[in-house]
């Protein structure tokens, strides 16, 4: 039935470079969250990967913050529909995270701060492809934006990059995390358009 | 250092969950599956600016309520309450 | 006639049939929706606007008036780098917009119920209650207060009817009260509403009296702890929270 309003929706910037179908270009970082913002007080902040029986590597933010830092500067898409182009992060891979850990586990449940959780496969996170990050265009994370530390997979919709990240739990088998259970896609590739289920 | 809340509440969410449902729930008394607080949907603490819509309880913050929406399906989730007492107009 | 809770909700075509300048960043907007139900005052619509590559999005506004027909009105706050209001604030009658509605049955006022009406209103937070004023008009006999935090005279909603109405309804009192720039002629210098401000001479905390308290998040809760320090039970306080405007 849609009514199409004209002129809404019409101030959009043309991108630089080819953006995944039904995304458009946002000029500000629209903060989007499913509960309060966290404060966690650095000293008692910690990243948990928990093993499938249960051993667990644990980094406290003092610990975190001496291993080697990367720079990546990637395109992140949400699945509501806006895009940026060129963020720069600073953190560290998971590929250094995993050096310790030496698991055949297949599938991976994300863990934050204030309960928010989310599913991904753990090829996903090793090869370059995932990041701890703690610092956002030059400047420490935000809490709004999910300091002191989220999680940053660009190839996949922004709602895997968890906000105040504090666990990886490996596992054999895969559940869904918070979205993933209500409706949207358990993978979710922007470029093959996978935002909701059986899509 | 204090920031502005980032909730709104459960009149927010009214359209999304009394369209889907049928009837107004604002007035709905849900009791909290976390800490046992009585309280209005109307009430409880609602982040919308999300994938989808969550309701919170305004005391403990776990999640009485979800909602999203697809473009074809309302997906539900109503287990974060113990019981919904609906009032039912007089006939 | 509960009009407005027993219609089922869904989404219809409304068509703008005015728009006219509230103040110098809002605009109220009239609107005809082909069998609209009726409504209780307090009540709200959803609206959606869809781009032409098919992206929308929806926001809720109070209807800042009564049952009128199939005629309904609401009073949008233009911001500047707003995904909506700019839309809105430009709409010329005769185009259309979806919407749904009516919408809540916890923040309304019945013109049966109680005896007194406390408003509490933050900024844009006065459209819901203006309904309210406006349905008292030609029903009820409850007696009102209005406080209404705004930030300066000009952005004061309704100005000159609520000047009216406080002349010539002896049932309301309205109390502005300035956050950052006063009018020349209060005594008041600027500030945010204290616990002074929200009591009404001659009027305790009691079983017939009702407030309502509606703004952003962080104004309706000042106010409502206030106002459970000075004696009011939970249970009397009704409120609404908006988000940030755009």
């Amino acid at each position: 039935m849609s009514v199409v309003n004209r002129g809404f929706g019409g101030r959009r910037a043309e991108p630089a470079r080819q953006l995944p179908p039904g995304q458009h270009l946002t000029a500000d970082f629209p903060v989007l969250q499913a509960g309060p913002t966290p404060r966690i007080d650095l000293d008692d902040w910690r990243f948990t990967i928990r093993e499938q029986r249960g051993a667990e590597h644990c980094w406290t933010w003092t610990q975190l913050k001496l291993l080697p830092i990367e720079r990546p500067t990637v395109d992140i898409h949400c699945v509501t529909t806006w895009s940026k182009l060129d963020t720069k992060w600073e953190g560290v891979s998971l590929d250094t995270l995993f050096e310790s850990v030496d698991t055949s586990a297949e599938f991976a449940l994300v863990g934050s701060y204030g309960g928010y959780t989310t599913n991904i496969p753990v090829a996903d996170l090793l090869g370059g492809k995932a990041w701890i990050v703690y610092a956002y265009q030059g400047e420490p994370l935000s809490p709004v934006h999910g300091g002191p530390a989220r999680l940053l997979v660009p190839h996949l919709y922004f709602w895997k990059s968890a906000k105040w990240v504090r666990s990886i739990e490996l596992r054999d088998n895969d559940i869904p995390g918070f979205w993933e259970g209500l409706g949207y896609h358990g993978y979710g590739d922007p470029w093959r358009e996978q935002r909701y289920a059986g899509d | 250092m204090m920031t502005e809340p980032m909730h709104v509440d459960g009149n927010a969410a009214a359209g999304g969950f009394s369209e889907v449902l049928g009837f107004d729930v604002t007035t709905a008394m849900l009791i909290c599956a976390g800490c046992g607080r009585v309280g209005v949907f109307a009430e409880s603490h609602v982040y919308h600016r999300a994938p989808g819509i969550v309701v919170r309880c305004p005391d403990c913050e776990h999640v009485l309520a979800r909602l999203v929406q697809t473009p074809t399906d309302v997906w539900l989730d109503l287990r974060g309450a113990q019981s919904w007492r609906i009032p039912v107009p007089a006939q | 006639m509960d009009g407005g809770l027993t219609a089922k909700l869904q989404w219809r075509v409304a068509r703008v049939v005015d728009s006219s300048p509230e103040t110098e960043s809002a605009r109220t907007i009239g609107l005809a929706v082909p069998g609209w139900g009726g409504h209780l005052a307090g009540q709200h619509i959803d609206l959606k606007l869809t781009a032409e590559d098919g992206y929308s999005a929806q926001r809720s506004y109070s209807l800042s008036r009564p049952v009128d027909g199939e005629l309904i009105e609401i009073t949008v706050q233009e911001v500047a780098d707003g995904e909506v209001s700019p839309y809105l604030t430009g709409v010329s009658p005769g185009e259309q917009i979806e919407l749904r509605g009516p919408i809540g049955g916890w923040f309304v006022w019945r013109p049966a119920e109680e005896a007194r009406i406390l408003l509490v209103a933050g900024g844009s937070g006065i459209v819901p209650l203006m309904a309210m004023l406006r349905q008292r008009i030609s029903m009820g006999s409850a007696e009102f207060r209005l406080v209404y935090s705004v930030r300066s005279p000009a952005d004061v909603y309704y100005a000159k009817e609520l000047g009216r109405l406080e002349r010539d309804c002896d049932w309301l009192r309205v109390a502005l009260i300035y956050t950052r720039v006063a009018a020349s002629q209060t005594a008041r210098p600027p500030g945010r509403i204290g616990v002074a401000e929200l009591e009404v001479p001659g009027w305790t905390a009691d079983d017939s009296l009702r407030v309502y308290v509606c703004g952003p998040t962080g104004f309706v809760e000042s106010v409502t702890t206030k106002l459970i320090e000075q004696g009011h039970r939970p249970s009397a306080i009704r409120t609404e929270r908006f988000g940030p405007s755009g």
